[in-house]
């Protein structure tokens, strides 16, 4: 679904380049649930950003969907980011002043989708979610990991194919965080494309699929046997799922 | 993004601001409604000056001594001539076949004295024709005596806020008055009309033409007025009177004639000026309005940086951004304008209910005007940081700053 080829960024700081993506190359299969796990700074929010058409890479290719995205306008990004990829972030980074519905709305607002089509959509998903009772708080009556599902919510509600989490968990104390991940590996259990970034090997270990990332290059890849197979031919991921529990 | 999303996403983000929007509103408010005051009372004073100078009729003619251009500005509203304009002069207009009456007028400022009060009030030497040809009407006794103009005689009339200042409350039908060192007896009040020519009837004393030749000391007419026979033209009337003139000062065009229609066409078009400037001035505050639309989008941009990288992560080009920051203050510019227009109105209403002699009318070049520049303001200044907050990158914007909630 995925593909990269020697994919460069290097952001120029104070007279110092740093190379934040080095010739890298990758590819991702749909439904697919990955870790990229490393220290800060080695480049795995920039390869995050990547993915999801918020940046531009310098050289290289980026396939999604045999789709060359770097050819791809502002524009055409845009709708391609509103459409296909859903975002987590370690921030929620939800709207203040507007409540959880609302929130979950924006990107349906954002592509003008009519508010007869949107509500049966938001009310399946609050209900999904269980956030029904909180459909009408405001961010800050909520707590982080209520949030965080407010967030994903947001994330999902397009029915994106790939999904986007930067240290989603990074917040929370240690029982939300489990829920939010688990939520998480549910979506993935759908036929998601999940991509967590991490820097805590606890959450970086649970998925099938593990990058470790330095300096702008993959360091080293793991990979579990059940994956390994599902990824080979036989998509059987739900059997998957469930010899890892 | 639906126009209707649109609007509710910056009511949100409006009624949220609530003292900052509150404050927006006002400048805006100010600047509309400082334009359609302003220029409401240009205009009024442009109705009022023009009818005003309506009164004089359309039929009427003023003959000033001495020649001046009327065309170009202001006709000259005193004439020094090189030849007097005689009262023998003004006899023989009035034989002309295309004039009807004629008044001769001299006046100035006289020393006026009764019972030990004393004023100075503006003196009108003229005819009984004066009064048919300005319309003045009298409110007790009667006009000047219909006597050969070269006849003096001690008689005058008052009006009623000169009367009030020397009699008071008492009877001044008949009493001897002192102008000047002659005697006069008052025949006659006259009706108050207001202003009238820049001058106030009711604040004047009217006399014979010869007595105050007397009083003043002088041979030449101020003015003569002259009213157009009926079914004569205008035109013809003009070059017999000039012809006339010409032959009596032996060769010489040396007087000036006046039409109400030059009269006010000079008038029409500095009143017209001045309410233009008025509302021009007022304008700038329309773009201090602005200036501060552009100040409050910037801060408003800066604030919101986590919130600009979020909307385009879900789906938001910088098409969209520019326009939700643009639609913002256009928005804020919009009700600010509409209350602006409002209170304008309202100010304008009072105005003319506590003094309803005085015309109050907002053109509606400056109502489309104030509206339009406000707008206009708002959309200029508010593009720059709008399309700052267009062009953010959104990841440095995501991270930039750390969302609040």
């Amino acid at each position: 679904m995925i593909r990269l080829e020697q994919l460069c960024k290097t952001y120029h700081l104070g007279g110092e380049s740093v190379h934040a993506l080095d010739h890298m190359d990758l590819a991702i299969a749909a439904g697919d649930y990955l870790s990229v796990i490393g220290p800060s700074g080695s480049g795995k929010s920039t390869l995050l950003n990547m993915l999801g058409l918020l940046d531009t890479p310098d050289s290289g290719e980026y396939w999604l969907e045999e789709q060359q995205v770097s050819l791809l306008n502002e524009e055409q990004r845009a709708a391609l980011r509103n459409q296909r990829i859903g975002f987590v972030f370690q921030a929620y980074h939800l709207i203040d002043r507007l409540n959880a519905r609302e929130n979950i709305e924006l990107p349906l607002v954002l592509n003008g989708t009519p508010p007869k089509l949107r509500r049966p959509l938001i009310d399946e998903l609050l209900q999904r979610l269980g956030l029904e009772k909180h459909a009408l708080h405001l961010p800050h009556q909520l707590s982080g990991g209520q949030r965080q599902r407010v967030a994903i919510a947001r994330a999902v509600i397009r029915k994106p194919a790939l999904l986007l989490a930067d240290e989603p968990t990074g917040n929370l104390d240690s029982h939300s965080s489990n829920e939010v991940i688990e939520l998480l590996e549910e979506l993935n259990g759908e036929g998601i494309t999940l991509l967590v970034v991490t820097h805590d090997p606890k959450i970086g270990e649970r998925a099938h699929r593990r990058l470790w990332m330095q300096d702008g290059r993959l360091t080293g890849e793991n990979l579990d046997a059940e994956s390994r197979e599902g990824r080979t031919g036989r998509k059987d991921r739900k059997g998957s799922d469930d010899a890892q529990r | 993004m639906r126009s209707a999303d649109l609007l509710s996403f910056n009511l949100r983000l409006l009624t949220r601001q609530w003292f900052r929007t509150l404050m927006i509103l006002l400048a805006t408010a100010v600047g509309v409604a400082a334009v359609l005051l302003l220029t409401g009372l240009g205009e009024g004073a442009r109705r009022f000056v023009l009818e005003e100078f309506s009164l004089l009729g359309q039929d009427t003619l003023i003959m000033l001594p001495g020649r001046k251009e009327t065309t170009g500005g202001l006709p000259p509203l005193t004439g020094e001539g090189s030849r007097d304009i005689t009262l023998a002069d003004v006899a023989a207009l009035e034989r002309l076949s295309s004039i009807s009456l004629a008044a001769p007028l001299i006046a100035g400022n006289a020393q006026v004295v009764y019972a030990g009060r004393n004023r100075e009030v503006m003196t009108l030497g003229t005819s009984a024709r004066f009064f048919e040809i300005r319309e003045l009407t009298l409110k007790q006794g009667r006009s000047l005596p219909l006597i050969p103009l070269e006849r003096a005689e001690a008689v005058c009339l008052i009006g009623p806020k000169a009367k009030a200042d020397l009699f008071g409350s008492a009877q001044a039908l008949g009493q001897w008055l002192r102008i000047g060192e002659r005697r006069f007896r008052v025949i006659g009040i006259i009706e108050d009309r207001g202003q009238s020519l820049g001058m106030d009837v009711s604040d004047q004393l009217i006399i014979p033409v010869a007595s105050a030749q007397q009083i003043f000391n002088v041979q030449g007419m101020f003015r003569v007025f002259l009213k157009v026979r009926p079914g004569s033209s205008m035109q013809q009337a003009r070059s017999e009177i000039i012809d006339l003139m010409q032959k009596r000062h032996g060769g010489e065009r040396d007087v000036t004639l006046i039409t109400q229609d030059a009269l006010l066409g000079a008038f029409d078009d500095i009143l017209k000026l001045l309410t233009l400037s008025v509302g021009a001035i007022a304008a700038i505050s329309l773009v201090v309005a602005g200036i501060l639309i552009m100040n409050i989008t910037l801060i408003s941009v800066s604030q919101r940086t986590a919130e600009i990288g979020l909307l385009k992560a879900l789906g938001a080009s910088s098409k969209d951004i520019r326009l939700l920051f643009l639609s913002e203050a256009m928005l804020l510019a919009l009700l600010g304008a509409l209350i602006g227009i409002g209170s304008g109105y309202a100010l304008l209403w009072l105005g003319h209910s506590l003094w309803p002699q005085f015309p109050v009318s907002v053109p509606l070049w400056a109502l489309l005007g104030a509206l339009s520049i406000a707008l206009g303001v708002a959309a200029l200044f508010a593009w720059l940081p709008a399309s700052r907050a267009a062009r953010l990158p959104p990841v440095e914007a995501l991270h930039g700053e750390v969302g609040h909630a």
